[in-house]
């Protein structure tokens, strides 16, 4: 582990703080403490706002909970709404579902997938990408990439729509619908929501593989550079499929070594508690997971679309999973183990969701009217697994038999993460910063290396409305007419 | 037949029949909350309130009579509607976006055709612990609204009383007639009119909520006043 997390003499160095953190959702900050020579002493990534949704979902029916939860985020809510529902499901001793509620929820939940990473990779990073880190920031945004790239952006625009409205077809909203219930969905696909859908999913299909050769161009124009920037060893955690395909809505758990050794294989996330622990700092609200049997400071690891990559034995479609190989050999494997290598996986899996939401359309189940299974043997705790965009998502909840939560406990993609994006955030300040004047695009590469994580502060801890914000009215003149600021200590200024 | 002008308009009554009753079978929708076609009216919600010859009254419990000249569809009235719903949401926790009644209940239903975008008061956020000890129903008091259509039903259909309001003025309350206060230790039972009759999200079924999909819940196919309107016709 990275010796930058605690300074020795705190009081003595100088502090700099990039608060909030932007581009990503949800808000956190990173701190750098720096001596009189510029040198990093200290870094750490923030993330200061509270989640209490462990605790006010105590007293509520099982029922509620798949809807309720999702509103810890609006990126990925539908990871919520089938880890949540997943989780009801073991409860009620429905976890095997009919064929045409798994094809439903399935569709769903890759819909998300090529959505958010979409979300992601074009309105979030591609103008670091496409401009450089240290372009000018006016222009380092969604808007500048739609005057310079126009193709770009109206592909990344269109690819998140069709994801959401393969959401809104399955769950009944864009976000925070309401499809997936204990034991199954409360609808499947009609026949005119299929036909819509299968128009367009070739053009999808296509755009992805057409994203994944944007990456592959980036990092061939500056190899070195890409492989490098923020470049740390670290363990990986995902699900994988029985037979060790990614599967990203349901498996087993596997973690490997930095050498690619198993350290488990085919665990039963049923019982996650085994092999996962937590661990907590009084600097960060975000708790520190890690595998047990290491302990926290050699057990950490990273989730997400690198992780999943390089951990599975293959993607189950075969366009994804040509890219798959080529990315891992791809100079000797050095950019799967690339912090920005997360985009080229990220890209990779958007094609995986493409084409496996193709494969699904043409399956007449996802038609079928038999929706809710069968109720087995109710058991008095669920725990629910599941891939989101951003890694490992783990749902546990323990009901009482009045039919009420008592406890739960969630440990989401971005807090996995936690001491992965440290150690990301602690190479790039000695790589760049380290003795140097501090620049606004030297503080940006910071952020760019949070960024690959595509971490979501507000699942991982839960905002509470004190985001910094900055309010301007201009008139159709361009003329300033009003202005009003709120500060992240929640001050209020209106001009 | 004798009639009255509702908002200019002339409505026929029968001897006996309330503002209200006679406004629904025209198929003019004033709104209210604690009004049901099956029960005696109770005349609490207030929000069918009109104004005849320039003084207020509740449309529920005010008999029609001969040449009536009532108001109800005013800028005046709907904006005092409006406050009256605002004041039932902020009394009580009705968390909509994950309410299993959401897109089934007549609280927002009547929000929506109010115009409601906002609670506009302070919540109270009272401290109400959810009753979930019968077998098969559930009830969520952070929702009551205190329309008294369960204490009722009960009391006068399934002859239990089950349901009664305790507590005077804001501290009133919906309770449940067990020493323990739990509906568990009730007669309470799912083919009970009391078990089907709360207009919001109080008493529920237990693990049938989202069954049905957003799209063919009853108000995204219907507007609270066409609702109305269609309930009255399918029971004659």
């Amino acid at each position: 582990m990275n010796t930058l997390e605690t300074a020795e003499n705190p009081e003595k160095l100088r502090r700099i703080a990039i608060d909030p953190v932007s581009r990503v959702e949800g808000h956190g900050k990173v701190t750098l403490l720096l001596d009189e020579d510029n040198r990093v002493r200290q870094v750490r990534l923030h993330i200061v706002e509270f989640r209490g949704f462990e605790k006010f979902i105590q007293g509520r029916p099982y029922w509620e909970v798949p809807v309720m939860v999702q509103r810890l985020c609006g990126i990925c809510p539908v990871s919520h709404h089938l880890a949540a529902s997943k989780a009801m499901d073991m409860l009620l001793g429905m976890e095997k579902l009919t064929p045409a509620a798994d094809k439903n929820r399935r569709l769903m939940h890759y819909g998300q997938i090529l959505q958010s990473h979409a979300l992601h990779f074009f309105h979030l990073c591609s103008p670091d990408l496409l401009f450089g880190f240290d372009s000018e920031v006016a222009k380092r945004n969604i808007v500048g990439i739609a005057a310079a790239f126009p193709e770009v952006a109206k592909k990344g625009v269109l690819l998140r729509k069709y994801g959401q409205e393969i959401i809104r077809m399955t769950a009944g909203k864009k976000i925070h619908g309401t499809g997936s219930i204990p034991g199954g969905v409360n609808k499947s696909l009609s026949k005119e929501e299929r036909k819509a859908l299968l128009g367009e999913i070739y053009t999808m299909v296509s755009w992805s593989l057409e994203a994944v050769g944007i990456v592959k161009q980036l990092f061939e124009s500056n190899r070195e550079f890409f492989e490098n920037f923020g470049r740390f060893d670290a363990k990986s955690l995902s699900l994988v499929r029985a037979d060790g395909a990614m599967d990203l809505y349901h498996g087993d758990l596997r973690a490997r070594e930095i050498d690619g050794k198993k350290i488990f294989d085919h665990f039963d996330y049923r019982h996650y508690w085994d092999v996962i622990s937590e661990d907590v700092k009084p600097w960060s609200y975000m708790k520190f997971p890690y595998l047990g049997s290491l302990g926290p400071d050699e057990g950490w690891y990273r989730v997400g679309p690198l992780a999943r990559i390089s951990n599975c034995d293959f993607i189950p479609t075969p366009l994804a999973d040509r890219e798959r190989r080529e990315f891992l050999e791809y100079d000797d494997g050095r950019a799967a183990g690339a912090t920005l290598g997360y985009h080229w996986a990220r890209m990779i899996e958007m094609l995986h969701a493409a084409e496996n939401i193709k494969d699904l359309l043409h399956d007449d189940e996802i038609e079928g009217e038999d929706l809710i299974a069968r109720q087995g043997e109710r058991a008095g705790r669920g725990v629910g697994v599941i891939e989101a965009p951003r890694g490992t998502l783990i749902h546990h909840y323990r009901v009482n038999e009045e039919d009420l939560v008592i406890r739960a406990n969630l440990i989401v993609s971005t807090t996995h993460n936690n001491q992965a994006m440290n150690e990301a955030i602690r190479q790039v300040a000695l790589q760049y910063l380290d003795g140097r004047e501090i620049t606004e695009g030297l503080l940006n590469h910071i952020e760019v290396a949070i960024r690959a994580f595509d971490p979501c502060l507000s699942c991982a801890t839960h905002a509470l409305g004190r985001m910094p914000l900055e309010i301007e009215l201009f008139d159709c003149e361009g003329e300033k007419l009003s202005s009003a600021s709120r500060s992240s200590e929640g001050i209020f200024l209106a001009q | 037949m004798k009639s009255f002008l509702l908002d200019g308009e002339r409505i026929s009554f029968e001897e006996g029949e309330t503002i209200l009753q006679a406004a629904i079978r025209a198929g003019k929708y004033i709104p209210h909350l604690c009004f049901h076609p099956e029960f005696r009216p109770h005349g609490s919600c207030k929000l069918c309130t009109v104004k005849i010859a320039g003084r207020q009254s509740a449309s529920c419990t005010r008999l029609a009579a001969e040449g009536l000249e009532v108001e109800s569809e005013t800028a005046e009235l709907n904006a005092e509607r409006l406050l009256l719903t605002q004041m039932l949401f902020v009394e009580g926790n009705h968390f909509c976006p994950s309410c299993e009644k959401s897109g089934d209940c007549q609280l927002q239903a009547t929000a929506y055709h109010l115009g409601m975008t906002s609670a506009h008061f302070d919540h109270f956020y009272p401290n109400r612990p959810v009753d979930a000890s019968h077998p098969e129903y559930l009830l969520d008091f952070n929702r009551c609204i205190l329309c008294s259509l369960c204490v009722r039903a009960s009391r006068d259909v399934d002859n239990k009383n089950v349901f009664a309001l305790a507590g005077r003025g804001i501290a009133t309350h919906l309770v449940v007639n067990a020493r323990s206060g739990k509906l568990g230790d009730t007669d309470f039972a799912a083919t009970d009119k009391a078990a089907s009759v709360c207009p919001v999200g109080v008493i529920l079924k237990k693990g049938k909520g989202f069954s049905v999909p957003i799209g063919s819940r009853t108000f995204d196919k219907k507007e609270i006043g066409e609702w109305v309107d269609t309930r009255l016709k399918e029971r004659t």
